[in-house]
């Protein structure tokens, strides 16, 4: 196959993959978008086999049916609930690869160059090995958090900030010197040492960041996964994975400045982590400090004679599995002429559009199913609220408590409708440790235990 | 507690203050509720109804009233015909009542309400606020009378209202002009035109354009500069001498064109502004007919007889006052559902004690004398709620400002920014060869499409998106390829073929979770 012809391939490839994620923007387009992406990926691997010609391909098919036969079988397996980790794990997987092409591509360059030319690819190479190898064992971390392997609490080392600091620092330095370097043997040395820098800077980056900023943690993933595609890109000089790679670093960023926003911290704030670790010392406000407690069968009496309810799910509703149960009863208190709406916080759940992801796969119609922005002023004329599972995206201190840790944080004003029910496990703070001052409100009811149990009780006592 | 529910006995009023279904609700508040006999007939609910939702049937009205803790009613209480005494003569001391009771015009009653240290809830005086709406009654009787209005006008005009091409020839549609587009008139439209007619709306507040046109009218306009006739809280103000010359220029020149008026306009604290004058009758065409939903306060047309059918020039004049009784079921229906909202806010611990929180703000503004004295108006006067206007919501005052940097500082940050980023391109530009420049500016020219296109991707589809990018930055399984192909160095084999081995995952599996996650969205 002629260059030309490559490039031209590699053009649609890029157009496809444009389109790709331009059909995300509706759900009716999303899947045409999401067959865009596999035509693109499709073209551009032909015309990059068609052109090595006629060469030996048994390894690279090999490795090519090995991949898919382990890729499809565990995306077919994964629990919508294991969202989260598995958009870690393959992140983690971009970043190795990243490492090994860089690795790959200084040992056995395939074009030779000179001069200014070499530095810059030189420079190339580094930096892809380098982000790729923060990606790598960051998302790998990331993924053991979501998974609940590694404690999810953050991890505080003294001088901690000055530790990140000193490993990129070495790295810089250890750049200078690859550069200097004419000696291959001495150039890999200093690649290796870089990679183990920039793994355990990656680690440790990750290690310090709470449970709850992990929506922003896993959209700065996928941003540094695009980053890396695109250092490769230079190196390599193809324009494909220079685009794929901008396309995906400019994603994932505006992602996590999204969820940034949605948690009123600064971007910088999240990445230097050790949130959550605040004590929870934001006093208890004076005034009674009691909570009413509510059982199921009230609660289905109260939403048979509401006219309007608002179900608030969080990441306590992915733990529990109980999407299923929130849906039966969504369906049942429609089928009775209660109008049933769902309200999201942006940060709600593991991950950007988790809660969707699971409401989808319960079978709850998506236009029911709207954003802070859109619920948020017609709360003060909802009978219900059901709060399944989520603490901080409700917790009015944000709004009323200038002192507290998450003060400005845009919350769902859930405590201006008539009645909130909380549906809770015990009386623990969310991943903010921060004392929820929602639920010692007048119009708040407690229903305590685990959620999948309380919804599935609920739906029973609506039937009954 | 005991709520006890009066018979009416204001002249020709139907409706009742509670109903079978809103006793339920009452008795679930923790309330007793007695109910007089008969009380519920005029609007079709017998007293065996009431007996099954609960509610104790009084057959004495004294005795009913005696033994009430709380009264709800319709009319502001009166001379009772019965027994020949004052209601408030009947009521303990001490009790609370909630109807109807226009403090602004009956001074004298409302002394007398404080003298009796009753708590009374003027459900006419509630604070227009959002929160506020399930108990707005003159909204709900608003739209009652409207749409009460457009079948009483089709009752006595002689044409249909929808146009009809006809074998015996051709029908025009009938036109109704609607003056002022409050809930009463909204409802007007609304009806009028479901019913086939062309109507048209006027109103002072441009505001209510929109909302007029929603409902299928088409809206008046005057080309009066920027005059604008909305007095706050949703009410109109009174007009310029101008305005209201263009503004009966106008009327005198629709009444000649159409075959129905319908009016609505009233002024808070004013008699109803006098919009149609004897000439405009006049010049009608004979068979058309007026409604004149402000009649109880003067109304709008020179001729009206408040309370009567009228006839003058060949144009009939309706004059009902009493719109909403003459459909008393569902006014009771809606009426009876406002006061259970009341009785809701009152009673917080739904255990039958109601407490009559004075730092709420509606609770506040409807409670008109409370422990002897009498509370009306509530310290910052809002307009008394005599004409009902739709969606008159308070603004909510949002998230507080943040303390923001200093402008200096932010300047001198974004002007760092900016140097940086000059010199940064100066330095590719000046130093860089020509092969990296061509990529640099396929590399820049994709990020600003990428920041382009993420920004329209809804926030309901963000996982599927980060799937997605996943399976796509896969793509480097391309760079890896080139390297296992080409490979002649044993290591260089094992490391590609790794990489295109997990490249190979990230893609089959990102686009296979990808599109699983999107079947799952469906409508």
């Amino acid at each position: 196959m002629s260059p030309g012809l490559i490039s031209v391939a590699y053009v649609a490839a890029s157009i496809l993959f444009i389109l790709s994620l331009g059909g995300l923007s509706h759900q009716e387009s999303a899947r045409r978008g999401n067959w865009y992406g596999v035509a693109g990926i499709i073209i551009a691997i032909g015309a990059t086999i068609a052109g090595f010609g006629l060469g030996d391909l048994t390894a690279v098919i090999v490795a090519m049916v090995l991949g898919i036969a382990i890729g499809l079988p565990m995306a077919n397996k994964v629990e919508m609930t294991q969202m989260p980790q598995l958009v870690a794990l393959l992140h983690s997987f971009v970043g190795l690869a990243a490492v090994l092409v860089g690795f790959s591509s200084y040992i056995e360059p395939l074009v030779i160059m000179v001069g200014a030319e070499h530095v810059i690819k030189l420079v190339e190479v580094y930096l892809g090995i380098f982000i790729g190898a923060v990606t790598f064992t960051g998302s790998l971390v990331a993924c053991g958090k979501l998974d609940g392997r590694i404690d999810s609490k953050a991890l505080t080392l003294p001088g901690r900030h000055w530790m990140n600091l000193a490993a990129v620092v070495v790295a810089v330095i250890l750049g200078g010197w690859f550069l200097g370097t004419d000696s291959m043997v001495v150039g890999i040395i200093l690649l290796v040492v870089m990679t183990l820098i920039a793994a355990a800077l990656g680690v440790h980056l990750i290690m310090a960041i709470g449970g709850a900023d992990m929506p922003v943690v896993v959209s700065m993933l996928n941003s540094y996964s695009g980053w890396a595609a695109a250092a490769i890109g230079f190196m390599l000089g193809n324009d494909l994975l220079i685009v794929t790679g901008a396309l995906v670093g400019s994603s994932g960023a505006i992602l996590s400045y999204i969820m940034c926003k949605a948690m009123n911290r600064s971007f910088i704030s999240v990445i230097l982590g050790g949130f959550g670790q605040t004590s929870s010392s934001s006093t208890a406000s004076d005034g009674d400090q009691t909570v009413h407690e509510t059982s199921v069968d009230e609660l289905a009496e109260e939403l048979r004679n509401a006219d309007s309810v608002i179900i608030v799910p969080g990441y306590g509703m992915a733990v529990a599995q109980a999407q299923n149960g929130v849906s039966e009863i969504t369906k049942s208190l429609r089928d009775r002429g209660v109008k049933v709406r769902f309200g999201i916080h942006p940060v709600a759940g593991r991950l950007p559009g988790h809660m969707n992801v699971l409401l989808a796969e319960a079978h709850v119609p998506y236009d029911i199913v709207l954003e802070m922005d859109e619920i948020n002023d017609d709360f003060p004329e909802t009978d219900v609220v059901l709060v399944i599972g989520a603490n901080d995206t409700v917790n009015p201190a944000a709004a009323e408590d200038p002192t507290s840790p998450i003060a400005g944080m845009p919350v769902l004003e859930v405590w201006k409708a008539r009645q909130v029910v909380i549906l809770k496990r015990g009386m623990a703070t969310g991943y903010s440790g921060v004392e929820n001052p929602l639920f010692f409100k007048d119009n708040s009811l407690m229903l305590f235990g685990d959620a999948k149990e309380s919804v599935d009780k609920l739906m029973g006592a609506l039937r009954g | 507690m005991k709520i006890g529910v009066p018979k009416e006995v204001f002249p020709d009023e139907r409706r009742v203050a509670t109903t079978p279904a809103a006793v339920e609700k009452l008795i679930r508040l923790g309330y007793e509720v007695a109910v007089e006999t008969g009380a519920g007939e005029a609007a079709d609910y017998s007293d065996d109804a009431y007996r099954e939702a609960g509610a104790a049937i009084a057959l004495d009205t004294t005795a009913l009233w005696k033994e009430s803790d709380i009264v709800l009613k319709v009319r502001a209480p009166m001379d009772h015909p019965g027994t020949h005494k004052h209601e408030l003569d009947m009521i303990p001391e001490g009790a609370h009542l909630a109807g109807y009771i226009w403090p602004a015009q009956n001074p004298e009653l409302l002394q007398r309400l404080a003298d009796r240290k009753v708590t009374s809830f003027a459900i006419d005086a509630l604070p227009r606020i959002s929160r506020a709406q399930k108990m707005d009654a003159l909204s709900a009787m608003a739209n009652i009378a409207g749409y009460r209005a457009v079948i009483e006008a089709a009752n006595q005009f002689g044409r249909f209202f929808t146009g009809q091409v006809t074998a015996a020839g051709k029908v025009p549609p009938a036109k109704v002009l609607v003056i002022g587009a409050g809930v009463a008139g909204l409802a007007a439209i609304g009806t009028a035109n479901s019913m086939g007619a062309v109507v048209r709306a006027f109103d002072t507040r441009l505001e209510v354009k929109e909302q007029v046109e929603s409902m299928g009218a088409e809206f008046l306009e005057l080309d009066f500069g920027d005059e604008e006739g909305s007095g706050g809280g949703g009410y109109a103000k009174q007009m310029s001498d101008e305005f209201i010359k263009a503004e009966m220029a106008l009327f005198a020149e629709q009444a000649k064109e159409v075959d129905i008026i319908i009016t609505t306009a009233l002024i808070p604290g004013k008699p109803a502004p006098k919009l149609i004058t004897a000439d405009m009758v006049k010049s009608m065409k004979p068979g058309s007919v007026i409604v004149d939903l402000a009649s109880e306060r003067g109304g709008n047309c020179e001729l009206t007889e408040p309370g009567k059918v009228s006839e003058h020039h060949g144009v009939k004049l309706i004059g009902y006052t009493d719109l909403p009784s003459r459909m008393a079921k569902v006014a009771s229906d809606l009426y009876a559902t406002n006061l259970v909202h009341l009785m809701t806010e009152l009673t917080p611990e739904k255990d039958g004690q109601p407490s009559v929180n004075m730092d709420d703000a509606v609770i506040r503004g409807l409670t008109v004398s409370h422990q002897g004295d009498v509370t009306w108006p509530p310290p910052q006067p809002e307009e008394p709620a005599n004409k009902p206007a739709p969606g008159t919501e308070e603004p909510s005052p949002k998230a507080q400002a943040k303390p923001a940097p200093s402008p200096g500082r932010k300047l001198a940050g974004k002007l760092t920014l900016l140097a940086v980023t000059v010199l940064a391109l100066y330095g590719v530009g000046a130093y860089a060869p020509e092969s990296f420049l061509s990529h640099f500016t396929v590399f820049v020219l994709a990020c600003f499409i990428g920041w382009q296109v993420i920004w329209n991707v809804t926030a309901s589809l963000h996982t599927p998106l980060m799937s997605v990018t996943n399976a796509i930055s896969g793509i480097i399984v391309i760079g890896a390829l080139l390297h296992l192909a080409q490979a002649e160095n044993a290591a260089v084999s094992v490391l590609s073929f790794i990489a295109v081995l997990i490249a190979m995952i990230n893609v089959s599996g990102g686009f296979r979770v990808t599109h699983r996650m999107l079947k799952m969205f469906h409508r």
